[in-house]
């Protein structure tokens, strides 16, 4: 990777040799990791239920999904003539961004992500919440009262439960002493799930809100909203919707293995650093894992049930731990 | 039951739901009037499958007619085809061999099992589960095999004659269905665990749509529905017919009245059913399953002039039956009391005050088959 990279940067500087490198590798293998995870999501679900799942196109149904992109890429798009057509068409698109974004601030390594902040976290965390601007702005423009009923319940779930995922990740903050993702990684000895339980369960919860995942699934319930936000979408642009909630699941699911898991540390990766990256993605597939496994297992909840487990239970924990764990340092020290 | 007062239109807006949404199950359509989330008026509105069942009583004999009865709840057929049956040979004077009689009870208690399983998975599907749907209908698949080896179909059934059965239970049958209730009961635990103890099921399911005794009778709401509101009204029970005097098993009621209440009412009606079928397939006696002088379906039928009404316990509560013949081969009138009709009549009452979430809930608890509704 630097070999290309060095040749890269004779080129067209090293700014631009980073930029195209990084976009690459990550627009790349995003793409690849949407096929795997909704092959993937398919063949729990079925175990879950006592299914084989897809078993036909590949070897068990492994491209199975490649086979539906090519149906949706075929599909006719239906603009609806009551909709914000700039704000229709532009929403698939925006709901992107902040994600692919994200991708880049996660250390797959000890030699840096491609995209270095001294303060990474505070832009995970804004990065994160954004994504839910687009799903506003496609249940708004759609102009079907189903979807606005979508959109207005994913901002008020996102704005909940962002304030749990922040609070837990402040603790780990407290223990690094640090905002810098990769100093966070290269401080933990012993993963931080072991330290702090508690906050490592109320982010998985919190990611799991922000990506609409059920049982948290409220924005797109389809038994009582049809299909939420993106119920007037059709085709490539449906799909893109669908893309970007896997995207956002391994995305989270990296950031949570970083910040609780140890990240890209396990095993001889000193010594060999291309395994760094294999070590993050094991652990964020293993967060996605248990994501999908809950999906499969629970009931949806109501909103305003929602809402509560947010402010009432959630918020409330995660400070107090937070204050626990800012005592507990003081007291004992630790390091 | 007080509503609110309904508020001006610039407050509030109104929701189409259906007739094509993925948990009104068929082609019911709900007018919601929403404040927000929060349902102000709820109007159902019907008629998307009406087929004239009650005019195509009167055009057609007796005989003819049959295969129209499970089509009016194709959940639970059976229960219906046995009761348009059984209220000809009531009125004709028509004897059922014993065999005949017990094994119509057999089967439409499977139908009911069956109908309750559907019921179980549909629900939780409404609910946002999608896994304990796949485990229903596994299960609901190996009765209807059993069903289906008797009967040649798997959903609209025609297997009652004026004087019987169609066909006989084969010799294998009894051991074959007592290895469906074994797995059956074996499951049930299963459920016990994923389901009533799930906590977000509870939280969704308890307190909502809470449907009071005296609504409930003021609107003629009967089954599963009103033994949730604690009415031990059963029609097996309350007017035995058929086999069923023989037969031991309890009427299952729960006071709260709530989605939980309908929900644990069916559950439990199961395992009673089981333990129905389970003491007919030990009383099963030898013999014809069709009277050797029944009339059967090529010649003409004449009932004796007269008004008569026959109900039944369906899957979904009372279904009855008026006759009224002028002694000819076909109905003067046939009126048919389906239970689903009053049962959706309730929810204009009970779902103003509940979100938008909870009408689903609401909606799919009270179990609903369209066909039966429009007839």
């Amino acid at each position: 990777m630097s070999a290309l990279h060095a040749l890269l940067a004779r080129l067209i500087g090293d700014f631009g040799a980073t930029l195209v490198l990084g976009a690459g590798t990550i627009l790349g293998y995003l793409t690849f990791n949407v096929l795997f995870l909704i092959w993937l999501e398919r063949k729990v679900s079925a175990h879950a239920q006592r299914r084989l799942g897809p078993m036909e196109v590949g070897f068990h149904g492994s491209l199975q999904t490649v086979a539906d992109m090519l149906k949706l890429l075929s599909k006719q798009l239906v603009t609806p003539l009551a909709t914000d057509h700039f704000t229709f068409l532009f929403a698939p698109i925006l709901i992107f961004i902040p994600t692919i974004c994200l991708t880049s601030l996660v250390p797959l390594g000890d030699a840096r992500a491609f995209a270095e902040m001294p303060n990474g976290l505070v832009v995970v965390v804004v990065l994160s919440g954004i994504t839910v601007i687009a799903i506003f702005m496609a249940g708004w423009s759609s102009n079907n009262k189903y979807a606005v009923l979508g959109g207005m319940r994913s901002v008020a779930q996102v704005v909940a439960y962002e304030i749990p995922v922040l609070l837990s990740a402040l603790s780990v903050v407290l223990i690094a002493q640090t905002l810098d993702l990769h100093e966070i990684v290269s401080g933990q000895h012993v993963p931080y799930a072991l330290y702090e339980p508690i906050a490592a369960l109320i982010f998985f919860i919190g990611i799991t809100a922000e990506t609409n995942r059920a049982p948290f699934d409220i924005p797109e319930a389809e038994s009582e909203l049809v299909g939420g936000f993106h119920t007037e979408y059709t085709g490539m642009r449906f799909a893109l919707f669908f893309f970007a909630e896997y995207t956002n699941m391994l995305v989270l699911g990296a950031v949570g293995a970083t910040l609780f898991l140890g990240g890209w540390k396990g095993p001889l990766a000193g010594r060999w650093p291309f395994l760094g990256p294999v070590y993050l993605l094991l652990k964020a597939y293993l967060v996605v894992f248990l994501m999908m496994w809950a999906r499969w297992t629970f009931p949806r909840l109501r909103f305003d049930q929602l809402m509560n487990f947010a402010w009432k239970l959630l918020i409330p924990v995660a400070l107090v731990n937070l204050l626990v764990t800012a005592i507990v340092l003081e007291a004992l020290p630790l390091r | 039951m007080t509503k609110p007062p309904i508020p001006d239109a610039l407050d509030t807006y109104v929701l189409n739901m259906g007739p094509q949404h993925p948990s009104t199950h068929g082609v019911l359509r709900m007018k919601l009037t929403l404040r927000g989330e929060e349902i102000v008026a709820a109007e159902p509105v019907i008629g998307y499958s009406h087929r004239a069942h009650e005019k195509m009583a009167e055009n057609r004999t007796y005989a003819q007619f049959l295969p129209n009865t499970s089509r009016q709840d194709y959940l639970s057929g059976m229960i219906y085809n046995f009761a348009w049956v059984e209220a000809v040979e009531k009125m004709a004077g028509i004897q059922v061999p014993e065999r005949a009689l017990v094994a119509r009870v057999i089967l439409a208690e499977l139908n009911r099992v069956a109908s309750h399983l559907l019921w179980v998975g549909a629900f939780l599907l409404d609910l946002g589960a999608a896994t304990p749907f796949l485990y229903a209908w596994d299960d609901r698949e190996a009765i209807l095999f059993l069903l289906e080896s008797v009967t040649g179909s798997r959903l609209t059934y025609c297997t009652g004659r004026f004087g019987g059965l169609s066909r006989d239970l084969d010799a294998d049958f009894p051991r074959r269905a007592r290895e469906v209730l074994a797995k059956l009961k074996a499951r049930w635990d299963e459920y016990e665990g994923l389901i009533e103890d799930n906590v977000i099921f509870v939280n969704r399911a308890k307190g909502v749509g809470v449907l009071s005794r005296d609504v409930c009778l003021s609107y003629g709401v009967t089954g599963p529905t009103l033994r949730g509101s604690g009415v031990p009204y059963d029609v097996r029970k309350a007017e035995p017919y058929g086999a069923y005097p023989r037969f031991a098993f309890d009427v299952v009621t729960r006071t709260e009245g709530d989605v939980f209440a309908r929900y644990m009412v069916r559950v439990l009606e199961m395992r009673q059913s089981v333990r129905i079928i389970e003491q007919a397939l030990d009383q099963l006696p030898d013999g014809p399953v069709l009277t050797p002088d029944s009339i059967g379906v090529k010649k003409r039928l004449k009932l004796p002039a007269g008004t008569q009404y026959y109900a039944v316990e369906s899957a979904r509560g009372h279904y009855g039956i008026l006759l009224v013949s002028e002694g000819g081969t076909e109905p003067y009138r046939a009126k048919f009391r389906t239970p689903s009709y009053p049962n959706l009549a309730v929810l204009t009452d009970v779902l103003p005050g509940h979100m938008v979430a909870d009408a689903v809930a609401v909606l799919g608890s009270v179990d609903l088959v369209m066909p039966e509704v429009d007839r």
